[in-house]
């Protein structure tokens, strides 16, 4: 192999010399450098095809997360991520103390716990009525149907909700006026945000989260559904027992990540929800740290409220699992 | 009781339909009353999700004045194609849809072929770092840096208000590399990879010539989302973007419905009234036209769905 790629000279130092002109035996194991060895000589390509991919997760995941060190930092544009004085934890502090702190983290949980919650089941059901149908033309125009909100923008989402919740001129306003009552106030109200983001969440998602439990509903051994019918199962028992014990698995892992998401809500539909009425209940962290630290270039504080963020997600995401483990016996790991 | 066990292999999912019923055995009076719940509770939701959207088409193709008037329900009132000529004679409009075309179509390029590079080495048993390599990009979906940290890289390369911004930040889903291994490992068995190399075929040669072929529908499916991603994104424009002249039309949108109808919905002047109608109706039209191309592609998508190619991934 004449071919052999620069790449060769990084592999580990190999401890046995005469490694390299060893025969090949099966039986022996080889170390660790010599199977580095054969691997980049074999597959030297591969590796090459790895290096641009590999460069854009360094480049733009990994030097952001070691970016993050400017939570403890001070941090001045002109000396730069790493020339800049370190505070310790004075940003974390500044951020307890913000009276509004405590706010955006009640918003946040509540705000996304609402959504986990009332988007949890809304597939399920979906999935297993459809999984009844038995016309398959109708069964195909509910699933096509569903399914199409969720290539609808998020943008294009808050237009239509504006447009129809208007004051007076929209269409919901209307309908109330129909049954001769005055329509409140939703998008001026705080107190109508969250539904309005969340129902609207379930609207769009729904059909496409049924997909997923949809397959799992056609993986289902078809002798359980023989065993039932034989039993002289109703059709409620069969979903009962069958449908919905075939599903759990599936189930669990999909609230488990919407459960580590939490903290991670959209962003992009709260902000363009928020107006300066609803502003009491619809700020959270994530609009937060971008108005501190886009809007008001206060990167060090954004950067503290971000990195508590995604902390408390991760330590979330491990308890969720953990949970679900002792629970049901299935989890993410 | 029926004692539930898992099927023991965590095969690829059966899409045949085993659950057909003989029709002979009768069905019972309680079956048959849920039977009609479910199909009547299955034409609600289709028209929970279709009178809105049923609503802003009809809209579009009205009178401004009806439309204001809140005369229009689900049918066009006094048929027109006023809204479509003023979006569609509205430079900022114009721009804003080449823009998006460009970055959907280079966005995805890009995505698609980076997914591949990194999915197709990772996907292969004895490619050696495989496991380091995957963990690594899990980590990224679990823990990020944030925004105020990614910002500043952005900002780090210079690619801050230029096209750049909306192509490279977000190039490469993990989910998206996950499905494509997915994908690679059931569908190229080792063998096959085992005789190319006998015969000679290089790595590359042997991914274009033998892997890219047999994996066209995911090659679609991952492009797709990219694609449907990138047409339907704004954040990253709001954020990285502030010469007017490169945003893409999601922002246009945005800056034209949202932030007019929560700030100068109150402007109520008489000599504006006729403009404001107007306007009014521009929204509707903006909204279809903006839909369109996403509305068009979405049945290529929902067909490959259903062949179940991103659905085997989820076992994975």
């Amino acid at each position: 192999m004449t071919a052999a790629p620069p790449v060769m000279t990084a592999a580990p130092p190999v401890r046995t010399p005469e490694a390299a002109s060893a025969p090949r035996t099966p039986r022996r194991r080889r170390t660790l450098g010599q199977r580095w060895r054969i691997a980049l000589r074999r597959h030297w390509q591969l590796y090459l095809l790895t290096i641009l991919p590999l460069a854009y997760f360094v480049i733009f995941k990994y030097v952001p997360i070691s970016n993050a060190v400017i939570a403890f930092k001070d941090y001045s544009p002109v000396l730069g991520v790493w020339g800049s004085p370190w505070v310790g934890w004075t940003n974390f502090e500044m951020m307890l103390q913000n009276p509004e702190f405590p706010n955006l983290i009640r918003n946040t949980l509540l705000l996304s716990g609402y959504a986990v919650l009332a988007s949890f089941p809304v597939p399920i059901i979906l999935a297993l009525a459809l999984n009844e149908v038995r016309h398959r033309w109708f069964q195909k125009t509910v699933q096509m149907v569903t399914y199409a909100p969720y290539f609808i923008s998020t943008v294009v989402v808050v237009s239509m909700l504006i447009l129809m919740m208007a004051p007076r001129l929209g269409v919901i306003s209307q309908v109330f006026g129909f049954f001769g009552v005055p329509a409140p106030d939703f998008l001026g109200d705080p107190d109508y945000f969250r539904h309005i983001y969340v129902w609207s969440d379930v609207w769009q998602t729904a059909g496409y989260s049924a997909v997923i439990y949809m397959a799992a509903l056609s993986g289902i051994d078809p002798s359980l559904y023989e065993a039932a019918r034989v039993d002289g199962a109703s059709r409620l028992r069969k979903i009962w027992h069958v449908d919905i014990p075939g599903i759990m698995p599936t189930a669990m892992i999909v609230l488990i990540l919407s459960v580590g998401n939490i903290m991670t809500i959209g962003f992009e539909k709260v902000y363009l929800l928020q107006n300066p009425l609803n502003l009491g209940q619809s700020e959270i962290i994530a609009t937060y740290v971008y108005k501190l630290g886009i809007l008001n270039a206060d990167f060090g504080t954004a950067t503290a409220v971000g990195l508590f963020n995604s902390v408390v997600n991760v330590a979330l995401l491990l308890a969720v699992n953990w949970v679900a483990r002792r629970l049901t016996g299935s989890g993410l790991w | 009781m029926v004692a539930v066990d898992r099927p023991a292999e965590r095969g690829r999912v059966r899409l045949t339909t085993a659950r057909r019923k003989p029709r002979r055995i009768r069905e019972s009076p309680s079956d048959r009353a849920l039977l009609i719940v479910i199909y009547l509770g299955l034409t609600l939701g289709v028209l929970v999700v279709v009178l809105p959207l049923l609503f802003i088409l009809a809209s579009s193709f009205s009178s401004p004045h009806a439309v204001t008037a809140g005369e229009v329900f689900l049918w066009p009132v006094d048929f027109t194609l006023k809204g479509y000529q003023t979006v569609l004679s509205d430079p900022q409009v114009l721009l804003g849809y080449a823009n998006s075309l460009f970055y959907m179509i280079a966005g995805t390029l890009i995505s698609t072929t980076l997914t591949v590079c990194i999915a197709w080495p990772l996907s292969r048993r004895t490619f050696m770092g495989r496991n380091v390599i995957m963990s690594a990009l899990l980590f990224t979906m679990l823990f990020s840096g944030g925004l105020i940290p990614t910002y500043m890289v952005v900002q780090h390369l210079g690619l801050l208000d230029t096209r750049w911004a909306l192509l490279l930040p977000q190039a490469v889903a993990v989910w998206q590399v996950i499905i494509a291994r997915t994908f690679f490992r059931s569908a190229i068995p080792e063998e096959l990879v085992e005789a190319a190399s006998l015969d000679g075929a290089g790595d590359l040669r042997f991914l274009w010539t033998v892997v890219l072929p047999l994996s066209k529908p995911l090659i679609a499916v991952i492009a797709l989302m990219y694609a449907i991603g990138q047409w339907n994104g704004y954040f990253d424009a709001l954020l990285y973007l502030k010469s007017s002249d490169l945003f893409p039309l999601q922002l246009v949108l945005r800056n034209i419905l949202v932030l007019n109808a929560t700030n100068g919905g109150t402007n109520d002047l008489a000599a504006q009234a006729q403009n404001q109608e107007l306007v009014n109706l521009l929204k509707y039209a903006l909204i279809v036209i903006t839909s369109v191309p996403v509305l068009i592609i979405y049945p290529f998508v929902a067909r490959y769905f259903n062949k179940g190619v991103l659905i085997g991934s989820v076992k994975g």
